[in-house]
């Protein structure tokens, strides 16, 4: 069973390794899970995750696994303990001290058991299941005067529930795209190099001059240390990009935002680039530069990152005049203009807001994942892109 | 009860902190199996203040070390001071022959070299490089260091329990979160957040209470904005809405003096441009999400 939940979290993505396991098999061996599931939960979660944003797959993964055990595990103490306080004996009636005797020992726990093997999904109130209110004996707050306090404290609530709550769905960093997280993830979007006027004591430097200067202190100055990244983007607007404003929106801020970036700019298209890009979402005509000029612009160095679903009429990719725009008509087929940012570029990165399994199913995006490496506009996705930006240099290269 | 080494449970809260199972759980089993416990969550949900807590409930003295962004791993073990030695055989002050005079143990050789058990709180850990978190580790690990300079080796006397801070501003390397015990402080929940609040301001009208908490939570659960509001904002908040007599009339269809809560230019703009567009502000808790109407 344990093995199970170790390959159920690594299953579920989240990364646990061997050290983590051996670290929670050792706690386990000096006794601090306390033969309680709730306390194992606790336990096993500050030891095996590392990051609140796997706290949402470790309760499902929890759940799934060690559904049904929660009795057996969580009534070893608990029960005991209120078996063995005999405050809880002190004001039950004669009546029902019989009662209880009858049903005291192995037997009641045995009930408790059973109750819990027939619960099948979370309960609160009732007659008869364990939850923590109703008449039933078992479950805290209940009417019966002999009702087990189940968890004890109100705070102190079982695993299963706590796990079964979820709580921590907001953390899903898949799920959540918001301006602080893409920040987070475009953090590594950094070479440090020293650059520009030199303004920092060197310190090694000073000692040295200082010693071949007989002792006459020179101070010796260095440029700091900057991120020498220079970020073109380039993003596709409107029509089926139209639903996804508000992820797109929150990426174009994060980027404005990034103080860190050397130079950062930002064009747009629509479907797909071809002789002319748009220097504003509106893509009019007369703000608009032409693509060859951008390319020729900007040194092979700068990192890319385009923005799009990819998703067209094959002919706007494939044949010539394929732009989309009647306005526009230029010969040179969209897929062709791809290849020369590609050629043009040591490192291009697509990000698509489309659902990565949707991906296989249309034409073009296909063709143009076999370009460009392509990943998920997520925060996971994200971070993903911006390592083969800045990474060893295999990871950019293109699957064919 | 079952029978558990006792040696371990050393922990369980002080008189002025109410610590939660899951950090009971924590802290226990990373002083037993002898690892860092790294505690993350929000600015503002008292980080800090809760490893002051811990040293408190071990009884221990605790040692912090604040980290700057252009703090260095080396700081912490300890610095030689070359600048002031130079000086001083330059104008002859002071026995420059002693180098051990200008070795100044930083916040991580002091616990190793104190005589009884201390705490040490490296806090804010994400301040500093990305790299940083990796060198530390080794000291960490082996709870012993040698100063270069002389071939000294400091070696703790007594295994620091060692507590680490962050705000998730960086992504933590992973051979370093590896090594730790984890723990997360969730943000408040609306139960716990009254009783907070009733700290800072006892005897707070109920119905003012309410609407506040309303407009709080439904604020933070605007995904827009770049910074959410924390419980020191709400707290200042409260007591600008005190001195200024806001009745909880006035407050259930706007949301006075908003600067208190959003410290972001943007923030505010967004959310005055909504209410002007005819923009509605919730005022009971079913407008808000399910998390609250359950």
């Amino acid at each position: 069973m344990f093995l199970e939940f170790f390959y159920g979290l690594r299953e579920q993505g989240v990364p646990v390794g061997m050290q983590e396991w051996m670290m929670l098999m050792e706690a386990m061996k000096k006794g601090l899970h306390g033969s309680s599931l709730r306390r194992f939960y606790n336990l096993s979660r500050a030891l095996l995750v590392k990051s609140e944003t796997y706290f949402d797959a470790f309760d499902r993964v929890f759940l799934s696994v060690f559904e049904g055990v929660e009795g057996a595990l969580e009534i070893e103490d608990e029960v005991l303990q209120w078996l063995q306080d005999p405050k809880n004996f002190q004001e039950l009636t004669d009546e029902q001290k019989q009662m209880l005797e009858r049903l005291s020992g192995d037997e009641l726990m045995q009930q408790f058991l059973e109750r819990l093997a027939e619960q099948t999904e979370r309960h609160d109130g009732g007659d008869k299941w364990v939850g923590t209110g109703g008449r039933s004996p078992f479950g805290h707050g209940g009417e019966h005067p002999t009702g087990i306090r189940v968890g004890g404290q109100s705070r102190n609530r079982s695993a299963m529930k706590v796990a079964g709550e979820r709580r921590f769905r907001d953390y899903r960093t898949d799920a959540s795209l918001d301006i602080r997280n893409i920040q987070l993830a475009l953090r590594r979007l950094r070479q440090l190099t020293r650059v520009g006027p030199a303004s920092e004591l060197d310190l090694d430097e000073t000692i040295d001059q200082t010693c071949r200067n007989a002792g006459e202190i020179e101070l010796v100055f260095r440029p700091e240390k900057r991120n020498n990244v220079r970020l073109l983007l380039l993003m596709d607007v409107g029509g089926t990009m139209d639903p996804y404003y508000e992820p797109v929106s929150r990426l174009l801020t994060a980027l404005h935002e990034e103080r860190g970036l050397r130079e950062f700019k930002a064009y747009y298209f629509h479907n797909c680039p071809y002789e002319l890009l748009g220097t504003s979402a509106s893509l009019l005509r007369r703000d608009a530069v032409p693509t060859g000029d951008v390319l020729r612009k900007l040194d092979p160095r700068w990192k890319v990152i385009i923005v799009g679903d990819a998703a067209m009429h094959p002919a706007e990719l494939m044949e010539p005049y394929g732009n989309i725009d009647p306005r526009k008509t230029a010969e040179t087929r969209g897929i062709d203009w791809l290849h020369r940012i590609h050629d043009h570029f040591d490192r291009v990165v697509w990000l698509n807001p489309d659902e990565p399994d949707l991906w296989e199913q249309t034409h073009t995006t296909r063709i143009v994942s076999k370009l460009f490496p392509m990943f998920h506009l997520s925060v996971d996705g994200i971070a993903d892109g911006v390592r083969a930006l800045i990474g060893a240099k295999t990871l950019g290269q293109t699957v064919h | 009860m079952k029978e558990w080494n006792d040696d371990f449970l050393r922990f369980s809260g002080t008189q002025g902190y109410i610590a939660s199972p899951a950090l009971v759980e924590a802290v226990n089993a990373s002083i037993a199996l002898e690892r860092p416990l790294l505690i993350k969550g929000e600015p503002g949900t008292g980080k800090t203040l809760l490893a002051r807590h811990v040293a408190e409930g071990l009884g221990m003295p605790m040692e912090q070390w604040h980290i700057k962004s252009t703090s260095k791993a080396q700081d912490g073990l300890y610095v030689y001071d070359t600048v002031q030695r130079l000086n001083d055989a330059r104008f002859g002050d002071g026995d420059v022959s002693d180098i051990r005079t200008y070795i100044k143990l930083g916040p991580i050789g002091r616990t190793f070299a104190a005589a009884n058990r201390h705490v040490l709180l490296i806090d804010e850990v994400d301040k500093a490089d990305l790299e940083f978190p990796n060198d530390i580790l080794r000291e960490l690990d082996e709870m012993q260091f040698t100063v270069m300079e002389t071939g000294d080796e400091v070696t703790a006397k007594e295994r620091p329990v060692v507590l680490i801070t962050s705000n998730n501003e960086k992504e933590l390397p992973d051979a370093f979160l590896r090594r730790c015990v984890f723990h997360f402080i969730e943000f408040p929940d609306l139960e716990l957040m009254k009783q907070i609040v009733d700290v800072h301001h006892p005897h707070l009208d109920t119905q003012l209470l309410d609407q506040v908490l309303l407009k709080f939570y439904w604020l933070r659960e605007q995904n827009e904005l770049r910074k959410k509001p924390s419980t020191s904002e709400l707290i200042d908040w409260i007591s600008v809405l005190l001195k200024a007599g806001i009745t909880p009339d006035q407050i259930e269809q706007q949301i006075p003096f908003l600067g208190a809560l959003l410290k972001n230019e943007q923030d505010t703009e967004a959310l005055s441009g909504y209410h002007e567009r005819g923009g509605r502000y919730p005022d009971q808790w079913s407008d808000l999400g399910p998390r609250f109407n359950n």
